[in-house]
């Protein structure tokens, strides 16, 4: 496998107390399979992928247990200095908004080129070449004119696009995409999307796309996690979640898409808001919200339990996954 | 001026507006509540969302620089209306034989070269540095943010004109400007001082409150209320003005503390205010020919006056967390 | 760029002259112009109108300007009244003064940026806490107190410098002085450093550059540092016109004989073409300064375009 998380938990301490962000995530990725790990704002999906790429802030964040295992190895044992080698060299990110993540006053042939000086000691000169070569290689046109260019003067697409190389940049093993397309125009989020998937291939790598966008899942994704307050609910192979979801919160999810035979009917929308993390409800943490909802959903929080009907494994962390599945 | 070809973008703004964003719902509250001393996201105890000025003023309750700054100011402005309060003697009344003496029974603070008591004198010289600064402070803020927010708000023709004026007075440098006015004042009442300085410091005061008016005027809601068909004056009352008061009210309070130095420094190039006017200026200017004697001459009025300018920095700056935690 | 830096410089031209112009009245409206020339009693009328008409006084205000600012283009900044020509005081207190404005700037330069970044990167800890309170305090104390009990405290009690400087005014014997003169300005270079730091640290092409895998060096000194120090230059670039402008207090009490003291004697002894000519320069240089500023900016951050 190469990547494996297991276990983790994130706090971020406050001035009004400790929000439990991820609370026991175990996911795991293998070359050339894509994860797309699902969820709301607050539900811990960008700060497992910030645990994992070893760039959460701390403090405030803390993780407080878990292991990562990459390539066999537990990346939260190794030191600071062996940690950064593997960062951009073998795993690497793209972030939601490029023109906040590209840096504004550096030129993104430098912004390129810095990975190959600092991680394979490049001269500045031989760098920049290599910054083209990636520049083509996302398509980006007349490459060689742009390359001294600075991130403003790209449009939005080609500003991804320009996050996508320096993540390739190194060739790594593991891209993590959080949000790639969400700040982009509809026409121009297909593009980008299918680049990305289409290097992916290429160079056999394991991607986690973060994302809540569960139109961009169906189309990529090999597999799903559906997380909530900070717990994976949901863990199952891609088409099987859509003809039959195991928890009622990916359900909701997949009801609130609106859908053209649905036209003239309301939209579904999951009712109440997500879960203020300083204060998780005890139990399983969507009772509130969940409308299967029974006594012992709000005293006992609910494992994930195996729900393999197929050779694939599956798995849904409610009580009445029966009810759900088939219900 | 040069300007930014596309807003500087900070990431922050955008998360609001998108679902989901870059950095999840804990992450982001986790920022906002390190930043923000007391409630998460400016909600209330209730969970309603309060006003940009209820959650200044939750915050500032709670912040001990801003009670300690308050306290320490409330005391001045007593003091320099009431200063018999703490000080029973006259600052005018010396005793030559006493000029330059240390601490001694019931002259805590020693004498000064005239033979002035420097306790008393340092009471009552309080109340000309509060006129100066409170005056000055007026004065400026008024004129500065009249004509900066009718030129921010109208723009055009006005406006050019406005900050040309405005650059004019910038390249003057302020103390000789007082030098130069100050030199043939004869008057030892405060009004020069205060008028000078409100002469030269009104274009500060505009310049804020220009930036901050047409910052205003750019938000989407004001937008709206303008599309809405909403009056100039409905606007520039309901909408503008108190989105575009925050730095003003913030660069004014800060700005106080630099008039009373200010005053203290015209005071000792010999343009500032003049005896019998008993002003901390005055008291440090002359002093500090004893320096090397009495140093107990200077240090007196020197610290009351550090610490007078110290409280409105720190008042400033409370104020200004509060109503802006992001700056801090 | 070429014609973003002529249209500033035509945008200087109606600043320079409309301050200029509010020196010049000021000068003669609120002054008595030959007051100060039959040594301290009033001249007898005689006399008086004798030397109006030879200094071009009982022109009105308006000439009188053009006038001199017509002498000025020429390189004639008229004659102190004791009979040296302004220009000559100007060769010899200029270059004293800008000696004092370096070293303030250095000051700045060299211990706000330090402090600043220092301060940013370890916000909350108590180094922090400490400087904070520091810049606190040299902000509330005027620059003249400032100057006079590090005077007292450096040059007559501990007798580590001249307590006053030299008419040649080195560069060494002006340390003090220009750590004097830069000390609010210094306070505020940190925490302006301080603040821009403290919130580019979160930015996300920070959190980028950390994910590129850079060492945490890099991270800070090429991503950083190149976002943070933007508004900072800008001041500091800014203040080189106040400085000198300012100067006039801290030269008083180090008995420096910069622009200054010549200003300060032309004031007190109501020599008109001296106080208007000193101030016309500084004018200038602030004016310049500030040019130079907005084209660095534009040099630091590739968003500005010339307008």
């Amino acid at each position: 496998m190469l990547l494996e998380v297991r276990d983790l938990h994130v706090e971020f301490h406050t001035r009004d107390g400790v929000a439990k962000a991820v609370n026991g995530v175990d996911y795991s990725v293998d070359a050339g399979e894509t994860l797309a790990v699902l969820g709301e704002s607050g539900s811990g999906k960008s700060v497992t992928a910030q645990a994992v790429m070893g760039i959460l802030d701390i403090p405030p964040g803390k993780i407080t247990q878990g292991e990562i295992l990459f390539q066999g190895q537990d990346l939260l044992k190794l030191k600071e200095e062996e940690r950064r080698k593997v960062r951009g060299a073998k795993m690497a990110m793209v972030f939601q908004d490029a023109l906040s993540s590209l840096n504004p006053v550096v030129s993104v042939g430098d912004q390129l080129g810095e990975m190959f000086q600092v991680h394979k000691g490049m001269s500045r000169k031989d760098s920049r070449a290599k910054a083209v070569e990636l520049m083509d290689r996302v398509r980006i046109p007349a490459a060689k004119e742009r390359v001294a260019q600075y991130p403003h003067q790209f449009s939005g697409g080609m500003r991804q696009r320009i996050m996508i190389a320096m993540a390739l940049a190194l060739e790594p093993e593991l891209i993590i995409a959080d949000e790639p397309t969400t700040a982009l125009d509809v026409t121009v989020q297909a593009q980008v999307m299918d680049l990305l998937a289409e290097l992916q291939r290429e160079l056999n790598m394991g991607l986690i796309l973060i994302t809540h966008d569960l139109g961009v899942v169906a189309d990529v994704a090999d597999k799903i996690a559906v997380m909530y307050a900070g717990r994976i609910v949901e863990r199952a192979p891609v088409h099987e979640i859509y003809k039959a979801p195991a928890h009622p919160y990916t359900k909701g999810l997949l009801e609130s898409i609106p859908r053209l035979d649905q036209k003239g009917q309301e939209l579904y929308a999951i009712k109440g808001l997500p879960p203020n993390l300083l204060n998780i409800p005890p139990g399983c943490a969507f009772n509130p919200r969940c409308p299967l909802a029974q006594d012992v959903c709000r005293t006992d929080v609910p494992p994930l339990y195996d729900v393999t009907e197929s050779p694939v494994p599956r798995a849904s962390a409610c009580h009445f996954w029966k009810e759900c599945l088939h219900g | 001026m040069p300007e930014p070809l596309e807003p500087f973008d900070d990431g922050r703004a955008i998360d609001h507006t998108g679902a989901g964003g870059a950095t999840d719902l804990a992450m982001e509250e986790a920022e906002t509540l390190e930043k923000t001393p007391g409630g998460p996201l400016g909600t209330g105890p209730a969970g309603k969302p309060r006003s940009l000025w209820s959650d200044a003023w939750h915050d500032l309750r709670r912040n001990p620089v801003f009670i300690i700054s308050s306290l320490i100011i409330l005391f001045l402005v007593i003091i320099a209306i009431w200063p018999q309060l703490i000080a029973s003697g006259d600052p005018l009344q010396c005793d030559l034989s006493k000029a330059q003496e240390g601490s001694q029974p019931g002259h805590p603070f020693g004498f000064n070269g005239q033979g002035c008591d420097v306790y008393t004198r340092t009471v009552y010289g309080a109340r000309a540095s509060v006129q100066v600064g409170v005056f000055a402070t007026l004065g400026v803020t008024i004129i500065g943010s009249l004509f900066g927010g009718l030129a921010g708000f109208y723009g055009g023709a006005w406006d050019g004109v406005l900050s040309r004026i405005t650059d004019v007075f910038f390249a003057i440098p302020v103390i000789l400007g007082g030098l130069v006015l100050l030199s043939v004042v004869t008057s030892t009442t405060v009004w020069p001082v205060i008028g000078f300085m409100v002469l030269l410091g009104w274009p500060q005061l505009s310049r804020i409150a220009r930036g901050s008016v047409i910052t205003a005027k750019q938000n989407d809601y004001v937008q709206a209320a303008r599309a809405l068909g909403a009056s100039n004056s409905r606007m520039l009352l309901r909408h503008i003005t108190p989105n575009a008061l925050a730095p003003v009210i913030v660069v004014a309070t800060i700005a106080l503390g630099t008039y009373i130095s200010l005053e203290a420094t015209l005071s000792f190039l010999g343009v500032g205010l003049k005896p019998p006017t008993v002003s901390w200026g005055i008291d440090i200017s002359s002093a500090s020919q004893y320096i090397r004697n009495a140093p107990h001459m200077l240090l007196w009025p020197a610290g009351a006056l550090a610490i007078t300018v110290l409280s409105f920095i720190m008042l400033g700056d409370a104020v200004r967390d509060a109503l802006d935690p992001k700056l801090r | 760029m070429g014609r973003y830096v002529i249209r500033r410089l035509l945008q200087m031209i109606p600043v320079f002259i409309g301050a200029t112009l509010l020196i010049f009245l000021m000068v003669n409206v609120m002054g008595d112009p030959i007051a100060g020339l039959c040594g301290d009693r009033a001249c007898d009328p005689a006399t008086a109108a004798q030397l109006e008409k030879e200094f071009g006084l009982d022109k009105p205000v308006w000439q009188q300007y053009l006038i001199y600012m017509g002498n000025l283009f020429t390189g004639d900044f008229g004659t102190a009244f004791n009979g040296q020509p302004v220009t000559e005081l100007m060769a010899s207190s200029f270059p004293v003064t800008i000696r004092l404005t370096i070293v303030a700037i250095l000051f700045e330069i060299v211990i706000g940026i330090s402090l600043g970044v220092l301060t940013g990167l370890k916000r909350g800890r108590p180094i922090d806490s400490t400087v904070l309170v520091l810049t606190l305090v040299v902000l509330s104390i005027p620059t003249f107190v400032t100057g006079l009990l590090l005077q007292l405290l450096l040059g007559v009690e501990w007798g580590w410098i001249k307590p006053a400087v030299s008419p040649e005014a080195p560069f060494s014997e002006l340390i003090v002085p220009g750590l004097v003169l830069a000390s609010v300005s210094l306070a505020y270079v940190t925490r302006l450093t301080r603040t821009s730091i403290a919130e580019n640290k979160r930015a996300d092409y920070v959190r980028t550059a950390v994910a590129k895998g850079l060492p945490r060096r890099r991270v800070i000194t090429r991503h950083l540092l190149r976002n943070s120090l933007i508004p900072v230059v800008t001041f500091i670039g800014a203040d080189i016109g106040a400085l000198m402008g300012g100067a006039i207090a801290t030269e008083r009490i180090f008995n420096i004989h910069g622009v200054g003291y010549q200003l300060y004697q032309g004031i007190v002894r109501q020599n008109t073409q001296t106080v208007v000519g000193f101030v016309t320069v500084l004018v200038l240089v602030f004016l310049l300064a500030n040019l130079l500023v907005d084209l660095l900016y534009a040099i630091l951050d590739p968003r500005i375009r010339y307008a």
